[in-house]
């Protein structure tokens, strides 16, 4: 069984099942496109885990999978099973798995563009039961972790920033008192600046409220910055796993997703110096 | 002066009646994106259940009781009502999560053939009378003001002022409650709402409900006054341009669309119509529209549509 995570050890003879776990998924589009080729993975309860690639490697995928989204999608898990706290995931509604407390934050942030940021923050709190003064209180705390969002309450979510907009989904996301966020993407046309606004943000509610990620990232560098483990996927594949630490010093790694080789960083100019030679001369 | 006024109050009572009807696209389009053609055929099933579901019980009861009869009545069209907004989402919305507006549009359309024929094969495809006892005579108002004062039918009246207070109710429900708030959501962005938790089947199912109601309350309203019949489908085509001049998304743009439209028509009639040989109270209100789309095209009150790069 592959387990992940920095508490590997003293998790491995634990009786209680694993907070979630994905067993060796297949996952098909339309009936016959197959995307996901056999991917497993799990992530421990206060863990954040980096799910890492490039493009149509099937990340986005993987994590529509747990979050059962896939359906609006055509598409369909086929093989293995998902499991969250040892329930089978397949069988529930995306709404069963929000009261439950998994929550997925979309590609492209995906904030209702007509309402205003404090509706949209609002609408996450649909599945509560535990009354008005429990969700004016997490509403609170939202806007304590993202002031940014207090200024802009009143304003409709289309007319605001990309940053703002990541922000308000990730606490529209929060606002659900989730315990696993599935973030995907999170830095997408984000300055880098943001972007860091934004993991900083992530980790804090990860140390604080306790929340843990499942992060879906091309952004390789800040995305195992921040993660305590991760997976790089390839194909529909998980190619390599390890702690985030090892992983970002790893030779492979630093070769082909973070652009560094091991005499250091590679010079723009002799790539294009090689390639000009090749074309023209030889 | 008095026969001006009551033109225009005869326009105003039109209009709050193709408001009505003008209601149930907006709902259906703030809750779910979806431009429901088949609210016409919704607004026929409804008028045709009311009215021989009251006429079965009063032939049941004896003809004793027409007040039971229409409340036996009102239940059972409310009952059919759900039945259909329950299938519509069963067999057709369920299976169309996600996909494009027009694919939606043409569905409704075939949803509207369906209601219309298989509301005529179970109540019968003559001409129907729903009575609901509201008062006919007409009534003599501000006789102090105006000379010879102006003429109101009381039935109009009621009509308007229900009119008014189911579109105060939703205008509430869609600002204020939290199911209101899901609604628009779920118009915004059908998979961001499943991803927060909101369950669209469920949500569906409401607003067709609703909707339902609302046809409801317009058929029985359209047909205590001309009776149930086939045309009255073509009342929801009567209330197009109504929607596309208040705007899609807005509930009061439905009324105040409604009222321009009624009041346009019959000035325009009375007064511009011997100079072209009359007849421009058929196609006054898609001139309207056309003009409207030419400098508004998110309607007098409709969302802007923000399109961000």
């Amino acid at each position: 069984m592959r387990c992940g995570g920095l508490f590997l050890e003293s998790n491995m003879n634990a009786p209680n099942p694993a907070f979630l776990s994905v067993n060796n998924i297949e996952v098909i589009y339309n009936h016959v496109i197959l995307v996901l080729k056999g991917v497993s993975l799990s992530v421990q309860e206060g863990s954040i885990v980096a799910l890492l690639g490039g493009n149509g490697a099937g990340k986005t995928t993987t994590l529509r999978a747990v979050s059962n989204l896939l359906q609006g999608e055509r598409g369909e898990v086929t093989k293995g099973s998902v499991e969250y706290r040892g329930e089978r995931v397949e069988a529930m509604t995306p709404a069963d798995l929000v009261k439950r407390g998994v929550v997925q934050v979309m590609e492209g942030r995906h904030c209702f563009g007509h309402l205003t940021i404090e509706e949209n923050l609002r609408t996450g709190a649909y599945t509560r039961t535990d009354g008005k003064a429990a969700v004016e209180e997490t509403l609170e705390k939202v806007y304590n972790y993202f002031p940014r969002l207090k200024t802009r309450r009143t304003s409709q979510a289309a007319y605001t920033s990309g940053g703002e907009q990541q922000m308000c989904a990730i606490g529209r996301a929060i606002m659900a008192k989730p315990k696993l966020v599935l973030l995907d993407e999170p830095s997408m046309g984000l300055a880098p600046l943001i972007v860091e606004e934004v993991f900083e943000i992530v980790k804090d509610l990860n140390t604080k409220e306790k929340v843990s990620f499942l992060l879906a990232e091309q952004n390789t560098m800040v995305a195992l910055r921040y993660a305590d483990f991760g997976y790089i996927m390839e194909n529909g594949r998980i190619v390599m796993e390890g702690a985030a630490s090892e992983l970002s010093s790893n030779e492979d790694v630093k070769e082909f997703y973070l652009g560094l080789s091991g005499e250091g960083r590679k010079s723009f100019r002799d790539i294009k110096h090689y390639r000009r030679r090749k074309r023209w001369l030889s | 002066m008095g026969f001006f006024i009551e033109t225009m109050l005869g326009g105003l009572m039109t209009g709050m009646l193709y408001a009505l009807v003008a209601l149930g696209f907006v709902l259906i389009f703030k809750a779910s994106g979806v431009f429901n053609f088949a609210q016409g055929a919704m607004v026929l099933v409804a008028a045709l259940a009311m009215a021989r579901f009251s006429e079965w019980s009063n032939a049941a009861l004896g003809g004793d009781s027409l007040f039971l009869a229409n409340v036996i009545g009102i239940i059972g069209a409310g009952a059919v009502m759900f039945l259909v907004a329950w299938a519509v989402e069963r067999f057709v919305l369920r299976k169309l999560v996600n996909q494009e507006g027009a694919t939606l549009l043409m569905v409704t359309l075939g949803i509207a053939y369906v209601l219309e024929g298989l509301g005529q094969t179970f109540f019968g495809s003559e001409i129907y009378s729903i009575n609901v006892g509201m008062p006919k005579d007409p009534v003599i108002m501000f006789e102090g003001l105006i000379e010879g004062g102006v003429m109101i039918n009381k039935e109009d009246f009621i009509a308007a002022a229900l009119a008014a207070v189911l579109v105060g109710g939703l205008t509430l429900f869609f600002q204020k409650t939290a199911i209101g708030r899901a609604l628009r959501a779920v118009a915004d962005d059908h998979q961001a709402a499943q991803s927060v938790g909101i369950p669209l089947n469920k949500t569906w199912v409401i607003v067709w409900c609703v909707a339902g109601l609302v046809a409801l309350v317009a058929g029985i309203i359209w047909g205590s006054k001309m009776g149930v019949q086939f045309s009255l489908v073509t009342v929801a085509l009567r209330a197009l341009p109504v929607v596309i001049l208040g705007g899609l998304t807005s509930v009061p743009g439905a009324i105040v669309g409604g009222l321009i439209i009624g009041v346009g028509e019959k000035l325009s009639e009375v007064y511009l119509g011997p100079f072209v040989g009359g007849g421009i109270e058929i196609w006054f209100a898609y001139v309207m529209a056309l003009i409207v789309l030419l400098f508004r095209p998110q309607g007098l009150f409709g969302e802007k549509i923000i399109n961000r790069v």
